[in-house]
C-alpha cells in the first residue's frame, strides 16, 4: 500500500472536520498549557488517528511506536519518546502550529485556517483536527515515555 | 500480431543504450524516478515487453498512420517516419507556440495538427488516442537527453512555473520544493520521495493501472497536499513542466516510463 498515493484519492474522500469557529487559545513561552477543549483527551482515541495515515498523516513523516514501521516516513523525527523529551503543553503547540517555532516547517499547523493558499474546495476554513481530535492525539503523545 | 516482435526488441536495445546518461545542470546527484523504484519496477520499464506503456506507444503508432479529419491526412501523410521527423522533439517541449504567445506543451502541439492540419475533432485530454499519440511521439526520443530550447520567449513563463513551483500551497501548506529539492530519497510513509523529474511521460503507473500524462501526475500531487488541483490543460501546468524540464536538463527521455 502506497500512502501517498492512496492519499490523492483519499484526500477527496475524507470527511472533513466539522466547520466550527477555532477555539481561542494561549501561547506561553513554546507552550499552551490548557486544553483546547477544558478537558482531557481521549489517549486511546489519540493512537487511533496518530496511525490513520488519512486524517491526521503524522506517520507519513514521523516514524512512532506503531505497527507497519515500513510505511512510516523518515522527512520527521520520531514520535517515540516524546513524552519524555516535552511536555504536554509543548506538544500542544507543536501538533496546533509548528510554524510558530519553526517558521519554514514542513509539518502543518493542525489547528490553523489562515495564511494558506489555495486550499481545495472540501478542507476549506476547517482545521486538519477538530480541537477534541488534537486532545485526543496530545493525550496519546505524553503516553510516549523512553 | 506480425512486425510487433522485431519492434519491440529493437526498443529493447533502445533501452539498454539509453541506460546511462551524465546528469548536467546546477542540480548535484540529478536522478530519474526510475532510480528510485524496487527492482521489480525498473525491470518492467526496461523490457518493452514487460513494459504495459508499449500498449499505448503501439496504439499511438497506429493513429499516426490513419487518415484522419476533413483533410483525411494521416500524421504520417505529412510526417512520414516518426522515427526520423519526430526524433529529439520531445526533448525540447514545451516549446514557444507562435500562434497563442504562449508554452504549449507536446500533447497540446499535437492537439494543434489535429485541429487544424488534419480538420479532425480534438481528442480530449487524458483521452486514450491523445496519451497513445503522445507517448507514440515522445517514444521517438527515448534515451535522448531532455534539452529545454533557449528561447527567450519561454524565459517569464519559466520563471513563473518555478514561482509555483516553490509556493506553498492547499491545506498541508506544502511547496513542490518542500518534498521534491530538499527531501528526495527520504520515505513519505510508505514512498520513497524522488527529485520529480518529468523523464517518462506519458506513462504507465501502477497506482493508476494505465498510462497517464504529466499534467495527471502533478495534479495527484497537488491533492496529495489538499489544494484546488489545476484543470488538464491550465497555463500554469505547462508553465510548471517548462520549469520541471529545464531543471532536469540533460537527463534521459524515457517514454513509456513505468511508475509505482
Ligand atoms: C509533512 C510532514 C509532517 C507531518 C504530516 C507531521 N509532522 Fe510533526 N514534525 C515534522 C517535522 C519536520 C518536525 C521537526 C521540527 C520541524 O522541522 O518543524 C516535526 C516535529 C514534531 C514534534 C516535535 C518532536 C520533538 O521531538 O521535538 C511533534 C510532537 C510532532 N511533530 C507531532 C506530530 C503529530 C502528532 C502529527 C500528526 C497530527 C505530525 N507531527 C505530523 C513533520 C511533520
Ligand atoms: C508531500 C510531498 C510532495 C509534494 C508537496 C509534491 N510531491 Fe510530487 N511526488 C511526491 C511523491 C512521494 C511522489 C512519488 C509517488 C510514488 O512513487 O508513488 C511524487 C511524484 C512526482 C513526480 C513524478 C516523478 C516521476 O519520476 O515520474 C513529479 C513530476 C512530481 N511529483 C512533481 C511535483 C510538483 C510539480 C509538485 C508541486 C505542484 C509536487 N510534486 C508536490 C511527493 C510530493
Ligand atoms: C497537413 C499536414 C500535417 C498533418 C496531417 C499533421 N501535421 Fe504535424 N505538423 C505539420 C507542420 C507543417 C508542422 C510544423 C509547422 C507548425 O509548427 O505548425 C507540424 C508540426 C508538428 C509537431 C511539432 C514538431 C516540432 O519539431 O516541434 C508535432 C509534434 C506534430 N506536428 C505532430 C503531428 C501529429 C501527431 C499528427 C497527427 C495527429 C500531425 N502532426 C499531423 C503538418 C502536419
Amino acid at each position: 500500500m502506497r500512502w501517498w498515493n492512496s492519499l490523492c484519492v483519499l484526500a477527496m474522500l475524507a470527511p472533513p472536520a466539522a466547520a466550527e469557529p477555532l477555539r481561542p487559545y494561549v501561547v506561553e513561552g513554546d507552550a499552551i498549557t490548557r486544553s483546547l477543549t477544558g478537558r482531557p483527551g481521549d489517549a486511546e482515541n489519540g493512537r487511533r488517528l496518530v496511525m490513520d495515515r488519512h486524517r491526521s498523516l503524522c506517520i507519513l513523516c514521523h516514524a512512532a511506536p506503531l505497527p507497519d514501521p515500513h510505511l512510516q516516513g523518515t522527512l520527521a523525527p520520531t514520535l517515540a519518546g516524546a513524552g519524555s523529551r516535552l511536555s504536554e503543553g509543548q506538544i500542544r503547540l507543536r501538533v496546533v502550529d509548528m510554524k510558530r517555532l519553526v517558521p519554514d516547517s514542513i509539518m502543518p499547523a493542525y489547528y490553523r485556517t489562515g495564511g494558506l493558499a489555495q486550499v481545495a474546495a472540501s478542507f476549506r476554513d476547517r482545521p486538519i483536527l477538530t480541537a477534541e481530535e488534537i486532545e485526543d492525539v496530545v493525550a496519546f503523545l505524553v503516553t510516549l515515555k523512553e | 500480431m506480425t512486425g510487433r516482435a522485431p519492434r519491440l526488441l529493437a526498443g529493447l536495445l533502445a533501452a539498454c543504450l539509453a541506460g546511462s546518461s551524465a546528469p548536467a545542470g546546477d542540480m548535484l546527484d540529478k536522478r530519474s524516478g526510475a532510480d528510485f523504484m524496487s527492482p521489480e519496477n525498473r525491470a518492467m520499464q526496461a523490457d518493452d515487453m514487460s513494459n504495459p506503456g508499449m500498449f499505448a506507444v503501439l496504439d499511438g503508432e497506429e493513429l499516426w498512420n490513419r487518415p484522419e479529419g476533413a483533410n483525411g491526412r494521416s500524421c504520417a501523410g505529412c510526417h512520414g517516419e516518426a522515427a526520423t521527423s519526430m526524433r529529439g522533439v520531445a526533448t525540447r517541449y514545451p516549446a514557444f507556440d507562435e500562434r497563442s504567445g504562449r508554452p504549449i506543451d507536446l500533447a497540446g502541439r499535437i492537439g494543434e495538427c489535429r485541429r487544424t492540419r488534419q480538420e479532425a475533432s480534438p481528442l480530449p485530454h487524458e483521452s486514450p488516442e491523445l496519451i497513445a499519440l503522445t507517448a507514440y511521439v515522445a517514444h521517438q526520443s527515448r534515451g535522448m537527453p531532455i534539452s529545454p530550447p533557449q528561447d527567450e520567449r519561454l524565459a517569464q513563463f519559466r520563471e513563473n512555473g518555478r514561482r509555483l513551483y516553490e509556493r506553498r500551497i492547499g491545506q498541508l501548506d506544502l511547496s513542490c520544493a518542500s518534498c521534491h529539492d530538499a527531501r528526495w530519497g527520504e520515505r513519505l510513509g510508505g514512498s520513497v520521495m524522488p527529485q520529480g523529474h518529468p523523464t517518462a511521460y506519458p506513462l504507465y503507473r501502477l497506482e493508476w493501472q494505465a498510462v497517464g500524462s504529466l499534467q495527471r501526475r502533478l495534479r495527484n500531487c497537488m491533492i496529495g497536499v489538499r489544494a484546488e488541483a489545476f484543470a488538464f490543460g491550465a497555463p500554469e501546468l505547462i508553465e510548471l513542466e517548462l520549469y520541471l524540464m529545464e531543471r532536469a536538463a540533460g537527463l534521459t527521455v524515457e517514454t513509456p516510463g513505468v511508475r509505482p
